[in-house]
């Protein structure tokens, strides 16, 4: 059987459709610093994205079912907005540097401790590359999602989503 | 005899959210439940919610039910736990079964709100320890905190079957795969994302051909399906596991609302037989009110809804909220409400309730 590719077939969004959704900042915008990456591609009725946001760039207006709209030149990578979405679906992206630098929410114990050589996984799953901990941010406000920095070789900036759960002992 | 002004069947998201607003409209209010706790399914939603503000969205489940308890707690609801609803009689008779001893309650309003229960799939095997409920299997972990089996295979994808697959990987269990006999996954994106960028994969048109094992489950062989739903030879897949959760749809727990006499209506959208009601929620009986997913299936946001509309409506139909006041509040709700059905996820539930809605009238 050949694999259809997009959301309601594979279970992520296809390139097709996050290049197509208004949450996802453009590559120019990316390379010039810490930038919000919301890859929500369906219109469902949620939008505490909006009003998490400190400095308002992130619009879903009415219908609650419009998809989240980034203002990709006023967003400052501050990272509040990621643990903020109940789907998980927003990531910080920083390709200014060197390595490329990946936030994504994390709710799985034990947590990854900075430093740490952690596998790091794309939307499917598998392991693509090692990647270093920068940061794990738990907050009282994040309730109980913590927010994770992986610094991996630049060429996986738009691959990389999450690490490979870490096994309990 | 005990009486009360409003009763309200069920402690779950509806039921609570339907004795807080009939409370604090400052109506007498018994709440019954047949279990231990009150809150029904939501303790056991650790995940935040979706919607906006106004439905505590970005707020985990569990907490919901701890500030809907502690308003009934302020409000003085009386909640009777332990105590099964086995019938409804007339002029509005409540028998109820608490400590082993038959109670009765009379009430001058009644809001059913029962909820609905899990569906079962047959296939060869499927009477073998490990295979469960997914609903049942959240339970384990999210309220008992025991894990039901360590390699889970889940059926089902909308989104009882994708968040409770997440939970089961967060209590430590791995999820080997989710399949789903329908071509494409029926819940939200973002929870399938979740769970495949955690490594499980989702196989979309494909079936359990038969669960292994012989005193438990130790394996599961799937099959893919054809465009007529039908087992595609060759396909078969085997995969080691030692628990099937099944997340196959819910049915609403109608019992109580056939036996008052209510009339019903087939919605197949809505999970089946549900009572007919109108705008109020009052069904086809006076002073019997039905909300949640009892009324039809859907989620724990629009069922508090539906709750709170109850609670406004019984309250105004006792005197304790007036005219006016009573439908702004209504209004509110059902701006509330709609915003939920709205969308490529909630229009067939806003068309089915429609319908619902509709069928009250034609039988006015």
């Amino acid at each position: 059987m050949t694999q259809k590719i997009g959301i309601i077939y594979q279970g992520f969004p296809s390139e097709q459709e996050l290049a197509k959704a208004p949450g996802v900042p453009s590559d120019e915008r990316i390379k010039r610093g810490p930038v919000a990456f919301i890859e929500c591609v369906q219109e469902i009725p949620c939008n505490p994205c909006e009003e998490a946001c400190p400095y308002g760039v992130i619009t879903v207006g009415k219908p609650i079912t419009n998809l989240p709209k980034l203002d990709e030149e006023k967003c400052v990578g501050c990272g509040t907005c990621i643990a903020a979405c109940p789907g998980l679906a927003i990531f910080m992206l920083n390709g200014s540097k060197q390595k490329a630098e990946i936030s994504f929410p994390y709710e799985y114990y034990p947590l990854p401790e900075k430093g740490d050589v952690v596998d790091c996984v794309d939307r499917e799953g598998k392991t693509v590359t090692e990647g270093k901990v920068l940061r794990v941010v738990k907050s009282p406000k994040y309730d109980a999602t913590a927010v994770v920095t992986v610094e991996v070789p630049m060429e996986y900036i738009k691959i990389v989503r999450s690490i490979k759960r870490l096994r309990r002992s | 005899m005990k009486t009360t002004e409003i009763a309200v069947i069920g402690a779950g998201p509806a039921g609570l959210s339907c004795a807080v607003e009939a409370a604090r409209a400052g109506a007498k209010v018994t709440v019954l439940d047949e279990n231990l706790k009150p809150g029904g399914q939501l303790f056991k939603q650790i995940h935040k919610f979706f919607g906006s503000r106004e439905h505590k969205a970005g707020t985990r489940g569990f907490r919901i039910g701890e500030q809907l308890l502690s308003e009934t707690e302020k409000l003085g609801v009386e909640v009777l736990l332990s105590s099964t609803v086995y019938g409804l009689y007339e002029d509005r008779l409540i028998a109820y079964i608490k400590d082993g001893k038959d109670n009765t309650l009379r009430a001058e309003k009644i809001v059913i709100a029962t909820g609905a229960s899990e569906n079962a799939l047959a296939f060869p095997g499927c009477t073998l320890p490990g295979v469960m409920g997914a609903g049942a299997a959240q339970t384990m972990i999210n309220v008992n905190r025991v894990l039901p089996g360590k390699k889970v295979i889940m059926v089902g994808s909308g989104n009882v079957g994708l968040i409770v697959s997440y939970q089961l990987m967060q209590a430590g269990a791995d999820v080997v795969a989710l399949i789903e006999a329908a071509p494409k996954i029926g819940g939200y994106g973002v929870h399938a994302a979740k769970i495949r960028r955690a490594g499980v994969p989702i196989f979309v048109s494909t079936t359990i051909k038969e669960v292994l094992g012989e005193e438990m489950v130790e394996g599961v062989v799937t099959v893919e399906l054809n465009e007529k739903w039908q087992p595609i030879e060759g396909t078969e897949r085997e995969f080691e596991a030692d628990t099937v959760c099944l997340a196959v749809g819910l049915s609403p727990l109608t019992e109580l609302a056939w036996m008052a006499g209510c009339e019903f209506t087939f919605i197949p959208a809505l999970g089946g037989h549900v009572p007919i009601h109108d705008k109020n929620m009052e069904t086809t009986l006076p002073g019997i009110y039905v909300a949640g997913d009892i009324t039809g299936v859907e989620e724990a946001s629009s069922a508090m809804e539906e709750g709170r509309l109850a609670g406004v409506a019984a309250a105004e139909s006792l005197g304790y909220i007036d005219a006016q006041k009573a439908e702004e509040l209504k209004q509110q709700i059902w701006a509330r409400l709609d915003a939920l059905r709205t969308g490529p996820f909630g229009e067939g539930r806003f068309s089915a309730k429609l319908k619902q809605l509709n069928s009250r009238r034609l039988l006015a």
